[in-house]
């Protein structure tokens, strides 16, 4: 007369409740009355938001065509981007040369490419190509005038490949002078100190406006007479001065996050300060603040549109121009728009790889 | 061993002395410096006398000659007006536009990062889809979208949309009735003030009784009523001391209330959604970085989730939330500059913009635009640092 049971009863599922879908949702969306509200509220402004971006861009969009009568359907007319693709690519930059700007993209994205890899173990070679010999090149095959290739004014130079230009020009005199900035805000001579402080919050404490129209408009006054630049040039120190000042409290944040230590270790070593801050040191501060460096030039980038108040024809500058043109007025929102997904695309792209860098180069102890 | 370390290289150890080198180091530093400075200040003094342009802050006086678009306050025309009455009245600008974009920015920031942290997926990816997508923008590129495609739209004025009685959307502005104060209106916001004052007292008493005995005092609730209700007895005794003034159709357009402009409108919207999107980033690390052990806590001892959130989480989170917090209004208020780049009357626009082109002062004008954007960081910083060191750990 055992009622024992003598085997295991088999497992059984989890409830449907609390599992699936259906669990995931009720724990997730519809767990109080407050929540179930704020779920039928949300998922009702999304709908609306998304179904009108999609039938706005998309569905009801116009893609064919040449003029702007081809713009029969309600939503966006991006017939107008593709009449005038090229000028958003390179300006007026002309047509047949601008083979030349392809090549320096493509030259560029193989030495970005090496550095970047981790296929390329040494990365000597790609740095001295990237660092040294790649900005000759861009300048003698952008600019012209040598080994029979026609002269490009930088008046002529425009659209994305102006913001590409404005931002890695900026970036590439930035990153230096910002290592030198936060050293000497460091350093323990009280002047240079002094400098450095007083340029940095100089530079941090004014809007990049008022930097570019004054080396816009006071650059050529400091000058001698005869010595000038063009436009371009004098947007880009400006640019450079005020990204430099930024990248230097970058800079020095990773430096802060070195014990003193390492550098005391150095110089028992018999390192001067050169080698030890050049070896031991620098790598390490840099190492922790490439996140940082990236989230700069991200808003570095951003930064850039900047140039279309003093008068450059960047990407946005050359896409408002666009849109006051009189065969294709109100097309404002279609400029806009794209302007906006191209500098989504490139900002979006780059602080998703700074995070994916900052997790891979964590080698510390992660909790 | 008999050589010892101050024998080694005896000619030249003055130089290899670390502290005299420093010495040399600045002197080197400090030369090269002057000689910089020198050489600009000579360039600029020749370019100056060849252009023939009187250096000095003189052409503050002259009259200014141009109209300005947004005038707040002040009396401005362009005949009598001088350039310093223009960089007044873009002082003025700039400070009505940061002043509420900061406010507007800090709701919007709060708000979302709290949605942010919801565990509701849905509006938890709603926030994180507005401030993905607003921070990879440029500012600039919003600007220009809120004014030409979104408000460059709205109707003309003849066709204005009509919001209720007495608003009217068009794409010259938002008009709406307008206070027009009579005789003894100066005792409203004298009764205002005193609500505020009693409210302070209020609160204070309230702590010291819930410190003696546990009792709490509806505190927020009484300052709302006392707020809300001094004045209007004040008004009430003075028999309503104002007209209001209803926006209505003239012959040019729409007359009477005010207007808020597109200009300042794109540009506030603009400021406040961009730079909301950053501070909901930074509320949600704040609240993220205070333990969850805290949380658990606090309901361990029976204390109400909300009441949890306001007196446990988010005091310690604010010390995590204000320094970068600090960063980001500086950044609204330099962001404000691009007002040139829509027409809105800012210090940078019609200061540093028209009066510079009109009267070639470029040194005195961006000299003066830079000075009033380091001290405005400055006067932020300084009271955020006080109002940090308020709500720091009190250490023992």
């Amino acid at each position: 007369m055992a009622i024992v049971k003598t085997e295991r009863h088999p497992e059984l599922p989890p409830p449907v409740s609390e599992s699936g879908v259906i669990g995931w949702m009720r724990n997730n969306l519809f767990s109080s009355p407050l929540n179930i509200i704020l779920t039928l509220v949300s998922v009702y402004v999304a709908w609306v938001a998304i179904s009108g971006f999609v039938s706005y861009t998309i569905i009801n969009a116009n893609f064919a065509g040449e003029t702007r009568a081809d713009c029969t359907d309600t939503g966006a007319c991006w017939v107008f981007i593709k009449a005038r693709f090229g000028q958003i690519m390179y300006g007026f930059y002309p047509v047949e040369e601008r083979w030349r700007v392809d090549v320096g993209y493509v030259l560029g994205a193989i030495g970005i490419f090496c550095i970047l890899s981790d296929w390329v173990k040494n990365k000597k070679w790609p740095a001295v190509y990237m660092f040294a010999v790649y900005p000759v090149i861009c300048y003698f095959l952008f600019s012209g005038g040598y080994f029979g290739l026609p002269t490009v004014e930088t008046s002529e130079w425009g659209g994305l490949f102006l913001t590409l230009v404005l931002a890695s020009v900026s970036i590439f005199v930035a990153l230096p002078l910002g290592i030198v900035l936060a050293l000497g805000r460091r350093s323990e001579m009280p002047i240079v100190r002094m400098l450095c402080v007083g340029f940095i919050e100089l530079i941090r404490g004014v809007p990049l406006i008022t930097v570019l129209f004054m080396s816009s408009v006071m650059l050529p006054l400091f000058l001698p007479e005869g010595m000038n630049f063009d436009k371009l040039v004098r947007a880009l120190v400006g640019m450079s001065l005020f990204s430099a000042a930024y990248m230097a409290e970058v800079v020095r944040g990773g430096l802060q996050a070195i014990p003193k230590g390492q550098m005391e270790a150095a110089n028992s070593l018999g390192l001067g300060f050169w080698k030890a801050t050049g070896l031991i040191v620098l790598p390490q501060a840099l190492k922790i603040s490439i996140p940082s460096i990236v989230n700069t030039f991200i808003g570095l980038f951003k930064d850039t549109t900047l140039v279309l108040i003093i008068g450059l024809l960047d990407l946005l500058s050359i896409v408002k121009t666009g849109t006051t043109d009189k065969e294709w007025l109100g097309m404002a929102n279609e400029g806009y728009i794209f302007v906006a997904m191209v500098f989504w695309v490139f900002c979006f792209g780059m602080s998703r790889y700074s995070i994916w860098l900052e997790n891979k180069l964590h080698t510390g102890h992660k909790r | 061993m008999t050589t010892d370390a101050q024998g080694l290289g005896a000619g030249d150890s003055k130089l290899r002395d670390p502290r005299v080198r420093a010495v040399l180091y600045q002197i080197l530093v400090i030369v090269l410096f002057v000689a910089f400075v020198y050489y600009i200040a000579d360039n600029t003094i020749d370019n100056l006398e060849k252009l023939g342009i009187s250096s000095g802050l003189g052409f503050l006086q002259q009259p200014s000659g141009f109209g300005i678009g947004i005038v707040l306050i002040m009396d401005y025309s362009s005949q009598t007006s001088t350039h310093f009455d223009v960089l007044l009245i873009g002082i003025i600008n700039t400070l009505a536009v940061s002043l509420s974009g900061i406010f507007l920015a800090t709701t919007l920031g709060f708000i979302f990062g709290v949605l942010r942290l919801s565990s509701n997926w849905v509006v938890n990816k709603i926030a994180a889809v507005y401030i993905e997508v607003v921070r990879n923008i440029p500012l600039l590129v919003q600007l220009l979208f809120w004014y030409f495609a979104v408000l460059g739209v709205l109707p003309l004025v003849k066709e204005s949309f009509q919001l209720g009685e007495n608003f009217y959307v068009n794409n010259r502005g938002i008009n709406f009735p307008s206070i027009v104060p009579s005789d003894g209106f100066w005792v409203i916001p004298v009764a205002l003030l005193v609500a505020i004052v009693i409210g302070v007292f209020i609160s204070k008493w309230a702590k010291k009784r819930q410190d003696l005995t546990g009792e709490t005092f509806p505190v927020f609730w009484s300052y709302v009523g006392l707020v809300i209700v001094l004045p209007t007895i004040a008004a009430l005794i003075m028999g309503l001391p104002y007209t209001i003034d209803y926006p209505a159709f003239g012959r040019f357009g729409i007359k009477g209330g005010w207007v808020l402009e597109p200009e300042f409108l794109a540009l506030l919207i603009g400021l406040s959604v961009y730079t909301g999107a950053f501070i909901a980033e930074i509320v949600r690390s704040g609240i993220n970085s205070v333990s969850h052990g805290q949380t658990e806590a606090a309901n361990s001892l029976g204390i109400r989730s909300g009441l949890a959130m306001r007196l446990v989480v988010l005091p310690q989170a604010l010390r995590v939330i204000v320094p970068p917090l600090t960063s980001q209004y500086l950044n609204l208020v330099k962001n404000s500059s691009l007002a040139t780049a829509i027409g809105y009357a800012d210090i940078t626009a019609i200061f540093a913009g028209t009066s510079l082109n009109q009267t070639g002062q470029a040194i005195e004008v961006i000299g003066i635009t830079m000075l009033f954007y380091l001290s405005i960081s400055l006067i932020i910083s300084m009271f955020m640092n006080w109002y940090n060191k308020r709500i720091a750990l009190v250490e023992r």
